[in-house]
């Protein structure tokens, strides 16, 4: 990690609060990096969709464990990790939720979202087994000021 | 802001509106209570009317498509109303656009049952 990466650790109860607590941090880490309104909709929505997963799938709601959630932000992007302490799994094992036999489902929308609001999106097995999600946004460029934050 | 369900009757038709955000929880879990209580009091004619929802997560995308099955189930019709942007670009997105009747307008929405 360099010396200009911040980088903010927070360690979540498997509880239904956390979900928002997380994209509560996360958006206002957003916000203080400069993103846009509608840009910190989709960070703070891709985290919530993270935590949802490690809270219902990952921790199968078991208070035991714990979410693991931190944000770095380097020179050039914003870097959400979400950790549970479940079973893991393969992304590619994840059913297309746009294929015509899956638009029924009532679930399994969550890592699609994270992919579609995020720059990047990965699955990767945690020291432990869990899963760590890995989500990254671009930094708004100062110069254009695309993306930014325009305060009235 | 909190999650809050009120029905309107119009002939034979319902129409829920929604405020606040559908996400999981509270406001999935009013979504189905609320559907459920309109199968269960014998009504066929739906509408969800999404004009103060601006925030919809993927348990309450879940939710939408489980009272679009519920209802279908119960040989009912469900249209939804007055999407938000947000909720219209998921619902884009996700392709469930496909899946439901869209509407805008509500006296549209209300001729439009078969």
């Amino acid at each position: 990690m360099s010396a200009k990466t911040q980088r903010i650790e927070v360690t979540l109860e498997t509880l239904l609060e956390s979900v928002d607590l997380a994209e509560s941090i996360s958006m206002r880490i957003a916000e203080a990096a400069g993103f846009s309104e509608e840009e910190l909709h989709k960070i703070g929505m891709a985290v919530r969709e993270g935590v949802i997963n490690a809270y219902n799938y990952g921790n199968q709601q078991d208070r035991r464990k714990k979410i693991l959630m931190t944000v770095e932000l380097d020179t050039e992007n914003m870097i959400v990790r979400v950790r549970d302490q479940g079973k893991g799994f393969e992304l590619h094992e994840i059913p297309n939720p746009l294929e015509e036999e899956n638009l029924l489902r009532t679930s399994g929308r969550g890592l699609f979202l994270m992919r579609a609001f995020m720059d990047k999106f990965d699955v990767h097995t945690a020291p432990g087994g869990g899963a760590e999600l890995v989500m990254i946004k671009k930094l708004p460029d100062k110069d254009s000021g695309n993306g930014t934050h325009q305060p009235e | 802001m909190a999650i809050q369900a009120t029905c309107r009757q119009i002939g034979d038709v319902s129409i829920l509106d929604f405020s606040g955000k559908i996400t999981l929880g509270e406001g999935s879990a009013l979504l189905r209570k609320t559907v459920r209580g309109l199968i269960d009091g014998g009504q066929k004619k739906i509408i969800i009317s999404l004009y103060d929802v601006d925030y919809i997560d993927s348990s309450g995308i879940g939710e939408l498509v489980s009272a679009y099955t519920t209802v279908k189930n119960a040989s009912g019709e469900l249209k939804l109303l007055h999407l938000t942007k947000r909720v219209h670009d998921i619902l884009q997105i996700t392709r469930l656009f496909t899946v439901f009747d869209v509407q805008s307008d509500e006296d549209t929405a209300i001729h439009a049952f078969r």
